[in-house]
């Protein structure tokens, strides 16, 4: 019988997909169950998407739930999720009630399945109120935050705080973002999927229709950045460098792509702001994709002769690494995860301004077999470091660590 | 693991053990420790556990990385990229951890260099907030490869296939985990009496901490396809 995770030992080798049976197979039997807020959209139902089946398909018992709210409670975790990211977010105290009732009434609604489970992964802070409302729960319950934590506001942080640092572990992308908390604070980077939509290797026809669609010149360097219109993704500060560059290299073209503004007031704002610093230059391409267009952004990926990430702030930058993946040099802003993924004069180069940018975009057309070898190089790291296999495996060792209390060693047969 | 008894054996002269090939991965864990200064480095290395710099010295061989790194531990690193300051930064990148008999001695040595360097600054400089030093420390999780090795000669083919993560095993958490500080391969050698003292020999000339896990494979790798059974 043909397994799910075996189709990854074409891209990973053999020996990481014979490693994660190593690590599921002590841990069979063991019922495990996800909580976010959401199956549709955003990074973490993205990997919650592949995961859970690749789980299964490991022999290990895994489901997937998702917590119910009214749109105050989502008004709630939004402002939340802000504060955590640093802003001064004072959240009215009728919305906190909301929240923490919300959070009691999905307690109710999942007590058995939460009750019964071995390992319990909260995602975020939307379902972290729920630990305190399962009293007689068996299992471990880890509280996974995928948002940049390192300066958080600090009644929102403390508010929180009192229900994460209950339970058994944590999980932060980077340690930078990471608080400090009573309990083990592991340190586990997302990943991508190499076998999705958005990082398949899209059929040749696929990839040449996006010149077409969006006219682009397929015989000129074009450089792309695929990023939500946000003033953190710094999308102006791209179309200055690639003024900047276009000065020296005529023919040079740009791509902004970015999802449709859902219910960010200020994604309106930033992408007019966007659309009027490229109003006189037919080469700038600002494109508003739908959010299911995961075959239009790899494409558009694919195209690219360079990656540009030029964010001021980033979380990790799964953009970045989707962006190597398509065998690109990355030229990316000096923050967050893209540091651990643009590592200068091998994966791309990171910026601070959009004077350099502009300089690395140069230097990296001009330099064409130096771009080609960094291209090869980022590719290689994404599939040594980034990929959902080493999630996976992370995953599994830190369920081993605390089901088997095991201290800094865990044997495997 | 150590070297196992295999029950094949023909002569307790010749291979008395089968050597069992494993593999491993490290996993981050942060320490909720961070350091800006100087004197918070200081500070924190005096009460660190010794995993943490275990991590900070060994871990970054199996890090996301590239070879050639200009300094070899993470303390040098962050000296020189986050204070700036060059003097401390080339003084910690020359630390050797192997030169030490354990992790405290080389905890000592590297609270000694920050504090001349302390002592010799009139103004500590300051890493900015997100560029703190973040004391990490790491749990390592070991596989199985299923392969062994009966015959010493076979290295020389073997080495050169082995993954990082299984160089990163044997050769330097086999340090930490024998009582001799050497490396699971020279202790298997060391069973054949004394048959390869010149390879085990050889081998511990070869500096791991200077190099990268790919060059020292290399390394090993010259010396197995050189190895002869000492004549004694």
């Amino acid at each position: 019988m043909s397994h799910l995770i075996d189709s990854y030992a074409s891209i990973t080798g053999p020996d990481v997909i014979e490693q994660l049976r190593q690590l599921a197979k002590p841990l069979q039997g063991l019922k495990v169950v996800h909580v976010n807020s959401t199956k549709l959209g955003g990074g973490v139902a993205e990997i919650l998407n592949k995961m859970i089946p690749l789980m299964n398909d490991l022999g290990i018992e895994t489901s997937w739930e998702v917590v119910q709210g009214n749109p105050e409670f989502y008004a709630c975790t939004k402002m939340m999720h802000n504060a955590i990211q640093g802003n001064q977010v004072q959240i009215p105290e009728k919305l906190l009630k909301v929240y923490e009732k919300t959070n009691a009434e999905n307690a109710e609604q999942l007590r058995d399945t939460l009750t019964a489970a071995d390992i319990v992964f909260i995602h975020d802070p939307q379902p972290a109120a729920l630990l305190k409302h399962i009293d007689d729960r068996q299992g471990k319950w880890i509280w996974r935050c995928h948002i940049d934590a390192s300066k958080p506001y600090g009644p929102v942080w403390k508010y929180l705080r009192k229900d994460v640092q209950h339970y058994d572990a944590s999980i932060f992308s980077l340690a930078g973002f990471a608080q400090a908390l009573p309990n083990p604070i592991y340190l586990i980077p997302p990943s991508i999927d190499p076998l999705n939509d958005k990082n398949i290797e899209l059929p040749e026809d696929e990839r040449r229709a996006v010149y077409e669609a969006f006219n682009l010149d397929p015989d000129r360097p074009l450089v792309v950045q695929v990023s939500r219109f946000d003033r953190f993704k710094d999308p102006v500060g791209v179309i200055q460098s690639f003024k900047s560059a276009k000065r020296f290299i005529p023919g040079l073209q740009l791509v902004l792509a970015g999802g449709e503004a859902s219910d960010d007031p200020e994604g309106d704002i930033v992408l007019e702001e966007v659309r009027t610093a490229a109003a006189d230059e037919p080469d700038i391409h600002v494109l508003l994709l739908p959010g299911d267009a995961h075959r239009t952004i790899n494409a558009l990926q694919s195209a690219a002769t360079i990656i540009i990430q030029k964010s001021l702030r980033e979380g990790f930058g799964l953009t970045v690494t989707e962006g190597m993946w398509k065998q690109k040099p990355v030229i990316g802003g000096d923050t967050g995860g893209i540091r651990l993924q643009v590592i200068n004069h091998h994966t791309g180069f990171l910026v601070n301004s959009p004077a350099g940018a502009a300089l690395r975009i140069r230097y990296l057309l001009k330099n064409q077999d130096k771009m080609f070898e960094m291209g090869i190089k980022a590719k290689e790291f994404v599939r040594e470091n980034f990929l959902i296999t080493r999630h996976i495996r992370e995953y599994l060792t830190l369920m081993h660590a605390l089901v088997f209390d095991s201290k800094h060693r865990i044997e495997l047969k | 693991m150590k070297p196992t008894q295999n029950l094949n054996t023909k002569s307790p002269e010749e291979a008395s053990v089968t050597f069992q090939v494993k593999d491993c991965a490290l996993i981050a864990k942060a320490t909720g420790k961070r350091a800006r200064t100087l004197k918070d480095l200081r500070d924190i290395l005096e009460t660190i556990g010794p995993e943490s710099l275990f991590y900070h010295f060994w871990g970054s061989l199996l890090r996301p990385r590239f070879e050639d790194q200009e300094y070899h531990n993470d303390f040098a690193s962050w000296s020189a990229h986050s204070l700036n300051d060059k003097p401390v930064a080339e003084r910690l990148g020359i630390v050797d951890p192997l030169e030490f008999d354990n992790l405290d001695e080389l905890r000592v040595e590297l609270m000694d260099i920050i504090d001349e360097r302390i002592d010799e600054l009139e103004m500590l400089p300051t890493a900015s907030r997100d560029r703190q030093f973040e004391f990490i420390s790491s749990d390592i999780v070991v596989f199985a490869t299923h392969r062994t090795i009966k015959d010493p000669h076979d290295l020389k083919t073997v080495i050169p296939e082995l993954s990082l993560g299984s160089i990163f095993y044997h050769f330097i958490d086999g340090r930490r985990r024998s009582d001799a500080c050497i490396d699971d391969f020279s202790a298997w050698l060391a069973t054949f009496k004394n048959k390869y003292q010149d390879v085990i020999k050889s081998i511990a000339e070869i500096d791991p901490y200077f190099s990268s896990l790919t060059n020292f494979r290399e390394a090993l790798t010259e010396e197995f396809v050189k190895m002869r059974p000492s004549t004694v």
